[in-house]
Formats: structure tokens, C-alpha cells, sequence
């Protein structure tokens, strides 16, 4: 069995910061491998651990500088890398659901993999949405927020989907399928020195929109971001100002006063 | 003149409180757009959730009777059928599990663009201006978008509708097709359980991301025993497997309403707040002083968990 796991490098964001147009200036960012994917990464490791999985491929849509990130998954333990960028991709506010749907879907069907594995959401734009509307596209089953998969995968994936309000739905999901994983599924690893080591060894492959027979009309995004700024604040927040001392004794008071400690 | 298309939230029998607050965002779009509100309800008590959907300012009500639970073949083929009917410019979800588990496939179906998480939204002929969080929440966004989408909509930002509306209730016959549904719900389970009901505390003592590491979380410990509250958390606390399920706090774990809810070290990502903004009064303890849990704290500490927290402690023994 072939798994796919679909990696981005998502953008962080300091404490404190500015916006500048529609973007958070460059100096307040970070980058960092996606949460919610290092999961999915994880996932797929472990099936390969189980002897389920023959083969873990990843896929990021990115520039070169993301392949620090990309390294992070191989270091963990899948197998090889594709990376889709395009300098057409560079001037787009807003990568949207349709765009990354277009180049993903044409990735699995080059990969035909058996399985998709992909976080639930990106903590940077938080659309949720990529991994259904690809397998939707090429034809897979899929299931949504995933936070467990049985390892004794068929024909058919038993998975549990996290529900809201403490309810988890159990469902049997025809193969080839897309996940969308939740954290908490497992337990994502570090890292070994051992597996960083080799995965400065394994393929990353390079392709462009053209490589993967995707017209740049395709990826035009239907969403503009036309404007960012900080939330206005819901409540009239008090700060407690002071020592350590001074804002615990402030917060004693209040429960005090509240009747809720003595 | 174009129509919206909204689609209710069901589970186990209950419509959910979306499914209400869904008829609120979709009203005001078509009041927007001019054209009527259509409300489907698809799967279940179809012709009861009819009747409770029937609120001010819904025309008419769709009822798709297949089946007892979501599934998300079922759903897509249903509101593609009722979208080619009915041509309604937005179809418009709930940004519940459910609605993320065939919102996406309906718009890709339909070559639509989706945009997800709503919490504002805006039509203006044929442009939708759409308002979202970015980044955890540190940041809005406007987003425009031309011509007929499919939008979700985040729960608790828009009222629930109220009253009785006069709406037309129309059995949808959609013709589903049995061999593509590939997904079987075989269960349910509710997940926790334990000794402690979070929901029925006063006090509680909840920790975060800003904990840093399991050992520490005795200091937490020794919070909750000095000020007899009950220890509850966030999703990273759960997901590390540091404290049972029993005890998260938010969408996927329990909903809380306590006097006071000391959340210590959590940044209040949406899915948190959804648990526990219903609490009496919130106290926020953490060094981010911009951290989303500020914007709905009552009272805040911006200083360092591990020096706040001994002297409370301290304080109360």
C-alpha cells in the first residue's frame, strides 16, 4: 500500500507584530511543518512500521525555502518528496480550496497512492477544506477529522470522526480514500539524529505546474484577501498590572468576592 | 434577484443550534441579494426538523427523507440536486465536522469556490465579501469573491432565528444513488466519561499549550487542590495525553459554564472558546497580550504562568 501525505509549511506568527497591506510583515513571521500534517505524517510512519504501508510519499505546494520542513517529514521516516511550486504562484494572496485541489489532485493521480493522508486544517489560513475537495476531484472516498484509523487496513478503512461536544462517529471508508487527520490520533515524533542524517539523502522532487500538466488558468484563485487587520476586542478586559504578587492577589480577591475560594 | 440555499445540522435525533444561527446568516444574504431563503433538511425526523426550522424568514423548506444519520455521499448528492433546481447563488453550512465533510466535495462538484469559517458576510450584487480569522484567530480578513460559492458558516457568530415563519414544506425527491456511497456509519460514541463532570463546576483551574511540559503540570495540580476547583483543559493538554478526555474544554470536548474559569496559559483558538465562552467570568493568565483568549477575558494577567501561579497558590494555603 502507497500512502500519500500532503505537508505544508505554514506560516507563524510572533506575539507581537504589524500588518502591512493584506499580509503580516515578513519580520514577524515564522514558518513551521503544519500541526495537524506532522499528525498525518505520523499516521502514515506508523502503518509503514505496521507493514501496511510499502511506500510514505509527501506532497507540498512551496517554494524552495520550505524544503527545511519537507526534510522534517522525511527525517520522521516517509520515504520521498514532491514539491510543486511555480513562479506564477508567487503573486497570489490567497492560495484557495480550488487552487491547491487542481495541483494536489494532479499529484495523486501521478502517485495513485491507496491512501491520502492530510491534516484536518492549515494553522495558517485554516480553510479545512483541501483534503475532501481533492478526493472529491480524482474520485477517492474521504473522510473528515479523523482521530483514529485502524491498522489493519483492507479494502476498507475503520476510522473514528471526531464529533463536536465529546461524540466520536465510527465509519467504514472504501479505499482509495482521503483522511483528514486531528491531532491527537497519536503521538508525532521527534526526529532522530539517525533519521535527519538520512533524509538529507532521500529524493525531493522538484515540479512545476507544467511537470504535473496543470494549466496556470486552472490555479487562478476565486478568493481575494482584500483587507487584514487585528480583531476588535469583545470585552473590556482589566488587566492586573503589577508584580507577580500584586496580580495574584488581585485574582484571590476576585475569587473571594466571587464565593468560588476561601 | 438569487436565492440561498441553506442546509441544517442534524445529530442523534436533534437538530443542532447552527442549524438556527444558519437561518439567521442565510436570511440576511438573501435580504442582500433580494431572493428568498430555501432551507433543506436532509436524512432523519426529516417533516419535525422541518417544523422547527420553519423560522421568521425562511420561504421555503426542502425535506430530503434518506436514511437516519449524516453521510456525507448522501448530503452531497442531495444539495447538488437542489442546487441545480433551485440555482440559488450561495449554498450556505454550518462549519461543523459534518458540514466540513461535504461542503468542500459539493463545491468542487458544482465548480465552486469555497470559503470556509465565515464569521461575516457580505453580498453585494453579484460579490460576496466574506470576513474570516486567520492564523488562530490573531487576525481578520476580508475576502471577496464573484459569482454563486459555497460558504460555511462558524458557529455562535450569527443569532439563531426565532419565531414562526410560513414557509412552503416540500418533500425533495433526490434520486440517490446507492452504489456511490462509499462510507458506512456503523456507530456512535461518546468519548471521556470518568469521574469528573467538568460542566458542573464552579471554579475551574484550565491549562494550555503554555504549560510546556507534563511535569509541570503538578504545579497546576497543586492550583486546583489550594483553590478546591476542578482541572480542566485545552485540546494540546488531551491530545499529549497529560490529562484524560474527560477533562478538555471546547468543541470536541465538553462545554463548561462555570462562575469563573481561570484559563491559564491558552491562547483561545475558536474551538476553545466555543467550550467555555458561556462561563460567568474568565480570568486569562499568559504573556501574549494579544492571544485571542483576551478578546473575551473579563479579567488578565499579561505575565508568565510560572511566576503568577506559586503566589496564588501560595496566597490560598
Amino acid at each position: 500500500m502507497k500512502i500519500l501525505v500532503t505537508v505544508k509549511e505554514v506560516a507563524t506568527v510572533e506575539d507581537e507584530f504589524e500588518i502591512q497591506g493584506t499580509e503580516i510583515a515578513d519580520q514577524y513571521l515564522g514558518a513551521d511543518l503544519n500541526e495537524w500534517d506532522d499528525y498525518a505524517i505520523e499516521e502514515a510512519v506508523q502503518l509503514q512500521e505496521d507493514g501496511i504501508a510499502d511506500e510514505v510519499v509527501t506532497v507540498t505546494i512551496g517554494p524552495e525555502e520550505c524544503e527545511q520542513t519537507i526534510r522534517q517529514a522525511l527525517a520522521k521516516g516517509a520515504d520521498r518528496a514532491v514539491r510543486v511550486w511555480d513562479d506564477s504562484l508567487e503573486d497570489t494572496n490567497v492560495l484557495d480550496v480550488g487552487a491547491k485541489t487542481e495541483i494536489l489532485s494532479a499529484v495523486v493521480e501521478a502517485e495513485d497512492p491507496d491512501l491520502v493522508l492530510s491534516g484536518v486544517q492549515a494553522g495558517d489560513d485554516s480553510f479545512a477544506a483541501t483534503g475532501v475537495s481533492v478526493a472529491e476531484n480524482v474520485g477517492y472516498q474521504w473522510g473528515a477529522v479523523v482521530n483514529h484509523l485502524e491498522h489493519d487496513l483492507g479494502d476498507v478503512a475503520s476510522v473514528r470522526r471526531e464529533l463536536e461536544g465529546g461524540v466520536e462517529e465510527l465509519t467504514e471508508i472504501e479505499l482509495p480514500a482521503v483522511l483528514t487527520i486531528q491531532t491527537g490520533i497519536n503521538e508525532p515524533r521527534y526526529a532522530s539524529l539517525r533519521g535527519i542524517r538520512q533524509a538529507q539523502r532521500k529524493e525531493l522532487d522538484v515540479q512545476s505546474l507544467a511537470d504535473i500538466g496543470v494549466d496556470e488558468s486552472a490555479i487562478e484563485a476565486d478568493l481575494e484577501l482584500t483587507d487584514m487587520y487585528e480583531p476588535e476586542s469583545e470585552s473590556d478586559v482589566t488587566v492586573w498590572e503589577g508584580s507577580a504578587e500584586d496580580t495574584a492577589s488581585e485574582l484571590g480577591d476576585l475569587l473571594r468576592d466571587k464565593g468560588v475560594a476561601q | 434577484m438569487s436565492d440561498i440555499l441553506a442546509v441544517a445540522d442534524h445529530r442523534r435525533g436533534d437538530l443542532r443550534d447552527v442549524s438556527y444561527e444558519l437561518v439567521t446568516a442565510g436570511r440576511e444574504l438573501a435580504d442582500e441579494t433580494g431572493g428568498d431563503l430555501h432551507v433543506a433538511v436532509i436524512s432523519g425526523t426529516v417533516d419535525e426538523f422541518a417544523e422547527k426550522l420553519n423560522r421568521e424568514g425562511v420561504d421555503a423548506i426542502h425535506t430530503v427523507s434518506h436514511g437516519e444519520e449524516f453521510n456525507h455521499d448522501v448530503y452531497s448528492q442531495a444539495v447538488t440536486q437542489l442546487y441545480d433546481e433551485l440555482a440559488p447563488q450561495y449554498v450556505v453550512t454550518p462549519n461543523s465536522v459534518n458540514g466540513l465533510d461535504y461542503a468542500p466535495a459539493i463545491a468542487n462538484e458544482l465548480d465552486l469556490p469555497i470559503v470556509t469559517d465565515t464569521i461575516g458576510l457580505e453580498a453585494d450584487g453579484d460579490t460576496l465579501v466574506a470576513t474570516r480569522e486567520m492564523y488562530g484567530g490573531k487576525v481578520e480578513t476580508t475576502n471577496e469573491l464573484e459569482g454563486d460559492a459555497v460558504v460555511t458558516i462558524r458557529g455562535a457568530e450569527w443569532p439563531a432565528a426565532e419565531g414562526t415563519g410560513d414557509a412552503a414544506i416540500e418533500a425533495f425527491d433526490a434520486d440517490i444513488d446507492e452504489d456511490a456511497i462509499g462510507s458506512t456509519v456503523t456507530g456512535f460514541e461518546e468519548v471521556g466519561g470518568g469521574d469528573v463532570d467538568i460542566s458542573e463546576a464552579d471554579l475551574l483551574v484550565s491549562i494550555g499549550r503554555g504549560i510546556e511540559e507534563e511535569e509541570n503540570l503538578d504545579l497546576i495540580r497543586d492550583l486546583a487542590d489550594a483553590l478546591d476547583a476542578t482541572l480542566s483543559s485545552s485540546r494540546p493538554i488531551v491530545d499529549n495525553g497529560w490529562l484524560p478526555k474527560n477533562r478538555q474544554v471546547g468543541q470536541s470536548g465538553k462545554v463548561v459554564t462555570p462562575d469563573v474559569y481561570i484559563a491559564i496559559g491558552i491562547s483561545g483558538a475558536v474551538q476553545h472558546v466555543a467550550g467555555m465562552k458561556g462561563s460567568d467570568t474568565i480570568v486569562a493568565i499568559n504573556t501574549d497580550p494579544n492571544a485571542p483568549i483576551m478578546d473575551i477575558a473579563d479579567y488578565a494577567i499579561h505575565d508568565d504562568l510560572f511566576d503568577v501561579v506559586p503566589e496564588l497558590i501560595e496566597e490560598f494555603q
